[in-house]
């Protein structure tokens, strides 16, 4: 791994961290943002791991908790604190809340709550990119809660029996809302559930974004070549509620411990300065950096005004005027 | 006689059907040690044990279709849909598998699926919706839809004691919004019944669930103007309450059809049909409709308190049909 792609990532994981503080305990607490907030502390390095390995053309299906997958691909900051904020002139346009957003410029779909239906629609997207035939790949994250659905399983089967480029993503955060693994399912790792389906399985370690690049990478090599899907588990701890209203005490205090020594932000940091790639000034004046980014991005989503009501009944279907086609006025 | 909010009064009724009947039990995602997303189940769990408080993962179709196999077996489960949003996951058990499998067989599969729905707490698309059509258009289920604490309490035990399918609808916004004196004593409403929620002579107001407060809001706001509303508050949408439409509609001759959800395909469509092939000769104007626009819930306040109706809507749409 070069130095470059390595400072990336902690940019990347600094960002995400950052962003999501200010958007739980600043925006929220002050009333700004209404409605569910979920973050994914502790969980950044899945995300940053898996868009970095990703190349153009490729597609993404990032969950509500991958903010960094979508600054990676090329969401601007603004657009997203607009988002939150409900704003007219947002990715939603105030439709829709949280990271529900997608672009399909820049390969992203935006995921729905429910999120067991967004596997199936990976599989489409696959299929489409298969029959283009240019060697991309779809990704897409989930939470182990998802894989009790059946959909889950009706996506994995598809994408293996048509040996679709597909790498299926689990973000296995060990909570689903307050549901702990052992209550979700009955087998040691997810992993296993790859070879189920005549897929490769694989589990990793969540908190270290080198681990999740590389195993996202070879995942997607094997897709491009054309030898269909990958299911690739990601083991960390959510350091945070399901949302902003949940204090998660249903987490033994001894677990997050253990995970927050585990932390993805400082042990990429350990390895920077091991390795002699930065200095702790360096360090902490990239941590200003991403700060003075998000003060500006939040003031310009802050600055764009809120839907007016009767904009509720604009694009409910597309038609060659359609609303969505122009520009936000 | 305590004072309960209309969650409270939910969990009583749960409490107590669980207590007299041991073939009772719950089911859902996160509703045991957690207590539920809205806490409905608190406190289930430590009195009743982990047999009959049962936690799932994330899987509302094996949740659906695992209840309509213990109701088979004599069990009377109820069911938490986490958000009425995510009901679609379990769709195919509900209407394919539990409405009909008495009309194709016989016996009864006795089991109620209850969940928060509706908007007004800036929930977005996914946590807001009113999607009780999808089943009021189902023969074999049951739907209903309390707007107080006392008809929550009561049909959720009525609902219970059926021999059916029922889809409970609770509305999130009235959860801890309204509080009220609900009877200790052992009661039920009676599944198909509605209520006059306020006598008027003027116009008829036919809705139901959080929208019968609105309703009210704006009968209190038209006697001023020396008009009066009459109120009815369906309760049951799947089977509803044709005598008490039909009676208030020919008592006032003007009638105004108000929801939540949106208009086409609406249960406003259903009564207008209903009031106009039964109740044409008394009506003395147009059957006027007051329902959410035709679109998904919209998540920024400013287009959900445009797409909700609210009581300045009701009043609007009630002076000119006076007018009329």
């Amino acid at each position: 791994m070069d130095s470059a792609t390595l400072r990336q990532m902690l940019y990347y994981l600094k960002l995400t961290r950052e962003a999501e503080w200010r958007i739980e305990n600043v925006l929220y607490r002050q009333g700004k943002i209404v409605g569910g907030v979920y973050v994914g502390r502790g969980q950044e390095a899945i995300g940053v791991g898996a868009a970095l390995a990703m190349r153009p053309g490729d597609v993404t299906f990032p969950c509500h908790r991958d903010f960094s997958v979508f600054v990676i691909r090329g969401f601007s900051l603004a657009d997203i604190f607009a988002n939150w904020l409900a704003r007219a002139d947002s990715p939603n346009r105030g439709r829709d809340n949280t990271l529900h957003i997608g672009d399909l410029k820049l390969g992203i779909f935006p995921i729905i709550s429910p999120l067991g239906a967004t596997l199936p629609v990976a599989c489409g997207v696959a299929l489409a990119l298969k029959q283009r035939g240019k060697g991309n790949v779809a990704l897409t994250h989930f939470g182990e809660g998802t894989t009790s659905l059946g959909n889950v399983h009706e996506a994995m089967n598809f994408a293996a029996v048509r040996k679709l480029p597909v790498v299926f993503i689990c973000n296995n955060n060990q909570y689903a809302y307050s549901t702990p693994t052992c209550k979700q399912y009955a087998v040691k790792s997810l992993a296993v559930r790859g070879p189920a389906y005549g897929m490769p399985g694989e589990s990793v370690d969540g908190t270290d974004v080198l681990a999740v690049y590389n195993a996202v990478e070879r995942a997607i090599m094997r897709a491009r070549a054309g030898k269909g899907p990958s299911f690739l588990e990601c083991v960390t701890l959510r350091m945070a509620g399901h949302s902003a209203h949940d204090a998660a005490e249903y987490v033994p205090e001894e677990l997050k411990l253990a995970w927050a020594k585990k932390d993805p932000i400082q042990r990429l940091e350990k390895l920077l300065l091991s390795r002699k790639i930065m200095t702790k000034q360096q360090i902490g004046e990239l941590g200003r950096q991403v700060s003075h980014e998000i003060d500006r991005a939040i003031a310009e989503a802050e600055a764009r005004p809120l839907p007016r009501g009767e904009e509720a009944i604009e694009g409910v279907y597309c038609e060659p005027d359609c609303w969505w086609r122009k520009p936000y006025p | 006689m305590a004072l309960l909010t209309y969650l409270e009064a939910i969990r009583q009724g749960l409490w107590e059907e669980m207590e007299r009947d041991p073939s009772v039990f719950v089911m859902g995602e996160d509703i045991g040690a957690y207590g539920g997303a809205f806490k409905v189940t608190a406190g289930l769990l430590e009195k009743f044990g982990e047999d009959r408080v049962i936690d799932t993962p994330i899987c509302e179709s094996a949740i659906v279709g695992a209840a309509i196999g213990a109701a088979l077996m004599g069990m009377r489960p109820v069911v938490e849909m986490q958000f009425m949003d995510f009901i679609a996951s379990g769709f195919d058990e509900i209407v394919n598998m539990a409405a009909k499998l008495h009309y194709r067989w016989g016996p009864a599969v006795p089991m109620v699926i209850r969940g928060p729905s509706g908007a007004g707490v800036h929930g977005g698309p996914y946590h807001s919706q009113s999607n009780e059509m999808w089943f009021v258009h189902t023969p074999g289920l049951k739907v209903v839809a309390p707007a107080t604490a006392y008809d929550a309490k009561g049909l959720i035990k009525a609902a219970i004691r059926d021999d059916n399918p029922v889809i409970f609808y609770e509305h999130k916004f009235l959860y801890r919004r309204i509080k009220e004196k609900v009877s200790e004593q052992d009661y039920v409403v009676p599944i198909g019944k509605a209520v006059v929620r306020r006598t008027g002579t003027d116009i008829a107001v036919i809705t139901y669930g959080a929208m019968v407060w609105t309703a009210l809001d704006a009968a209190r706001e038209l006697e001023k103007e020396g008009l009066s509303l009459e109120v009815v508050d369906l309760r049951s949408l799947l089977p509803y309450d044709e005598e008490t439409v039909l009676a208030s509609a020919r008592k006032c001759s003007k009638v105004i059809l108000l929801h939540e959800d949106t208009r086409t395909g609406g249960m406003a469509g259903e009564l207008a049909a209903l009031i106009a092939e039964k109740a044409f000769e008394d009506l003395d104007g147009p059957i006027v409709r007051v329902t959410a626009p035709d679109t998904p819930v919209p998540f920024a306040p400013p287009l959900e308190e445009y797409f909700l109706p609210n009581a300045q809507r009701v009043a609007e749409a009630a002076r000119k049909l006076a007018a009329y």
